[in-house]
């Protein structure tokens, strides 16, 4: 046992804590990613992970919760999205950049405000890379919080978000308002933003909401079991991950962990890569499908 | 501001402005916002590792740019572009954040890759830097017409001889070298900032390419020398200075465009 | 482009000839045994359905698919993969509205934009231009943006960028599609003089046949991956149609239309018919 599980992983209280979370977000960050992935929004979610960085390294300075920033932030971030036209196709990635780049910039300021003026260091290495070891249980009911409205909202929204993505004019013909639901499922994105920047640091949140959907959807054909393929992928790479680090302390003879992100960013590609090789081996028994 | 240490500072930002201006343009031709956001990351993960190995940073930059060129471009062909884009962007941000904690000064060596040191440029990284901005230069003067034509009309290209994934490989090769040699001085995250911004504006003022790739540069370098003015006197990062500013110049090009359509209201649409 | 015009002569060789093409993708044959050739100078409508192997037969004479069996021969040349002596016009091509490019810039690039290099201005390189914005009327909006442009405005810009590399075969993929009607009239007048006056061969392809009745020279009509090589008189034409349709179909000629009808009990009638084909049009 003791060459998978080093001692006292069962015991300590940081570790219940990081997989309550880890799962939790893991469940719905795999959930509004399959939608992020079909409607082909990774650069969006990708750009609200940077918004809840500065959102994160806003609310260090100000002495808050972090992840009311990162929330509070990536709302404002996927409203200002909407606002200059992410919905369309064309334009949209440009407009996401931008939005992108002036996140980024307000920062770098906090981040670089957070180290001058307030005397602690490890804001920019938690803020970034996440300290999922590091959490106060008494997140735990604010994290669950979060991701019941996320996930509530994205129930309710999924049939008509299902259509626009499929076809917007049928959707649109069908009486379904392209705009609001469009704008409600970015909003449920922004949630589930904030929830991963808590576990494995904003600008890495992106793994944890892309890479299972993506695995999913090229292992499944139906989107409910997309869904839960997807989710199965994120809470498995997520334990497995809090699980290496945590092992990972007691590697060598430094004693010094490997960050948890890592482990679960580098499952999660992993993961993708090898999603790929069924429908490879699957392409090269038929010829290449019509152009 | 222009004595001493500043006077690196000034001649590589100005470099970097002006490459920055030149690839952007063709980084907002062809929609690669996304990409040339992911490879700058690869660098950062390069200078990391480089770091950790005690080997020259410009080439743990390089290296580990163009890797991240190259794998976004070819696993993109067969999966979807945005999805293997996202993933390696944050496989190469977590590579760097594990190199960094293997090293012993983490927390201001992520925040200077990451987001610009103004002050880091030494009078040796000058040359490099210079040499790779004029190989960037020619590249895309070399490649000019092809990269335009499977850049607006792909499906022509192709007919004609122009394999188009071989020009985005091309193309994502260029861009990597072009950030990797900038992200010590505006940071991983803000080179994208510099290369998106000003070329998105440019196109708000004019109709032809070439003045538009000009304008682009004259963009870009304004807003760094503005940026390093501002970040000088203040003491605040410059990449807060470049993300918000590139943002700003793209904001009165979206502007200069609208009011020029409301003025001379165009009748085919 | 004037000193190239000239008779068409009966001993001129063929400047396209596809022999005996079958592609097949997915386990599912596309095209079975094509076979047909385009003197210079000639107006060819390639006829068919949506799914009927239009674009893939295009795609097989430009080069970008390989036949599974047969071959093509361009201007007398075989095997060399993309022929320079073809100008191209695909299906739908979208254009940036918000693109820096006006409309005589994107016909420059047709001149060389496969060329590596920059493009240096010049008398010639302008006057050229000018020439094909001419021939294809587009003057009145050779300084505006191709992407603000309307669709048959579009479709002239890059009949003008297919042209400028002196092709002699052009070559284009639903030209037609998704223009109103005077747009559509305009754009095969236009193709009918370049083809008579620049003696260029064109080779159209349209799921709608009447629009090219008044200048098409021969058809090409492709239905279930067989085709009918021929003047429209010699192809559409109940007993040739219903052979290739391996089902009997009746053409009729009201005024000056022609009607295509399937048969009672034809398998694929209700796809026929909601490209309004199946009574069918084309």
């Amino acid at each position: 046992m003791h060459f998978i599980v080093e001692p006292g992983f069962f015991s300590s209280q940081p570790v219940h804590v990081a997989l309550t979370i880890g799962g939790v977000v893991a469940v719905v960050s795999a959930a509004v990613g399959i939608f992020t992935v079909i409607r082909g929004q990774s650069f969006a979610g990708h750009t609200l992970t940077d918004v809840s960085t500065a959102g994160g390294s806003a609310a260090f300075l100000l002495g808050m919760n972090p992840l009311l920033g990162f929330i509070g932030l990536s709302l404002v971030g996927s409203g200002t999205m909407d606002l200059i036209g992410v919905q369309r196709v064309r334009g949209r990635d440009l407009a996401t950049g931008i939005v992108l780049g002036a996140s980024i910039g307000l920062a770098a300021l906090f981040l670089y405000l957070d180290t001058t003026t307030r005397a602690t260091t490890g804001a920019t290495q938690q803020i970034l890379f996440g300290s999922i070891f590091t959490l106060d249980p008494g997140e735990v009911p604010i994290v669950v919080a979060f991701s019941v409205i996320s996930l509530v909202a994205l129930a309710v929204i999924y049939r008509p978000l299902l259509l626009a993505t499929m076809s917007p004019d049928i959707a649109a013909a069908r009486g379904v308002r392209l705009r609001p639901v469009g704008l409600a499922f970015m909003l449920a994105l922004a949630v589930s933003v904030g929830l991963s920047s808590l576990a494995i640091g904003s600008i890495l949140s992106t793994a944890l909401l892309i890479g299972p959907a993506a695995a999913a959807l090229r292992l499944t054909k139906r989107i409910g079991a997309a869904l839960i393929t997807a989710v199965a992928i994120g809470v498995a790479a997520t334990w497995v991950g809090v699980l290496l680090a945590y092992d990972s302390y007691y590697w060598g003879s430094s004693h010094n962990g490997y960050p948890v992100s890592f482990f679960i960013v580098a499952l999660t590609f992993l993961i993708y890569l090898a999603s790929g090789l069924p429908a490879r081996r699957a392409a090269t028994s038929a010829p290449a499908k019509r152009h | 501001m222009f004595s001493g240490f500043m006077t690196n500072t000034w001649v590589v930002a100005t470099v970097v402005a002006a490459l920055a201006g030149v690839v952007g343009f063709f980084v907002v031709l062809r929609g690669s916002a996304f990409p040339a956001h992911a490879i700058p990351n690869g660098a950062f993960a390069g200078a990391a590792a480089a770091n950790l190995l005690g080997l020259n940073a410009l080439l743990g930059l390089g290296v580990f740019a163009v890797f991240a060129a190259l794998g976004i471009g070819t696993l993109g062909r067969r999966g979807r572009h945005d999805v293997v884009t996202a993933l390696a962007l944050v496989l190469m941000l977590a590579l760097g954040a594990l190199f960094l904690s293997r090293s012993t000064e983490y927390e201001p060596a992520i925040y200077a890759l990451l987001f610009g040191e103004v002050l880091g440029v030494s009078t040796t990284e000058l040359l490099p830097v210079a040499f790779l901005a004029v190989v960037c230069i020619a590249a895309i003067v070399f490649m000019y017409r092809p990269l335009t034509l499977s850049s607006v009309v792909p499906e022509i290209a192709e007919a004609r001889g122009v394999r188009s994934h071989r020009m985005e490989i091309a193309f994502l090769v260029v861009l990597a070298v072009a950030t990797a040699m900038t992200v010590p001085v505006v940071g991983a995250l803000l080179i994208f900032s510099l290369m998106i911004g000003p070329p998105a504006a440019a196109r708000s003022f004019t109709d032809r390419p070439p003045v538009a790739i000009i304008l682009s540069m004259a963009i870009a370098l304004a807003t760094v020398w503005a940026a390093i003015a501002s970040s000088y006197a203040s003491n605040w990062p410059i990449g807060f200075f470049v993300g918000t500013m590139s943002a700003f110049a793209y904001g009165i090009g979206r502007a200069w465009a609208a009011w020029r359509r409301s003025r001379r209201p165009a009748t085919r649409l | 482009m004037t000193d190239r015009s000239q008779p068409v002569t009966a001993n001129e060789p063929d400047v396209l000839r596809v022999e005996g093409v079958t592609v097949a993708l997915g386990g599912r044959t596309i095209l079975e045994d094509v076979a047909f050739a385009i003197a210079p100078g000639s107006f060819t409508g390639l006829i068919g359905s949506n799914g009927a192997g239009k674009t893939t037969l295009l795609r097989v004479i430009l080069g970008l698919q390989r036949p599974g069996r047969g071959r093509v021969v361009v201007a007398g040349d075989a095997g060399n993969r993309r022929n320079r002596s073809i100008g191209y016009v695909p299906q739908k091509v979208l254009l940036d509205p918000d693109m820096p490019m006006r409309a005589r810039d994107l016909i420059g690039l047709g001149l060389d934009g496969h060329r590596f290099g920059i493009p240096m201005p010049s008398k010639t390189r302008t006057s050229l231009v000018d020439e094909m914005l001419a021939a294809v009327d587009a003057e009145r909006f050779a300084n505006a943006r191709v992407g603000i442009l309307s669709g048959g405005e579009q479709q002239r810009v890059l009949i003008a960028h297919a042209l400028i590399s002196r092709p002699r075969l052009l070559l284009l993929d639903e030209p037609l599609a998704n223009l109103d009607l005077r747009s559509g009239q305009e754009i095969i007048g236009l193709l009918h003089r370049i083809a008579t006056e620049h003696h260029i061969a064109v080779l159209l392809s349209a799921h709608e046949m009447n629009p090219l009745l008044p200048v098409m020279d021969r058809v090409v009509y492709l239905a279930g991956g067989r085709a009918a090589a021929g003047t429209t008189d010699e192809v559409i034409r109940t007993e040739v149609l219903s052979g290739l349709y391996g089902h009997p179909v009746e053409v009729l000629h009201i005024h000056d239309r022609v009607l295509v009808i399937a048969g009672p009990g034809y398998p694929d009638a209700a796809r026929l018919a909601a490209e309004g084909a199946g009574i069918e049009l084309g």
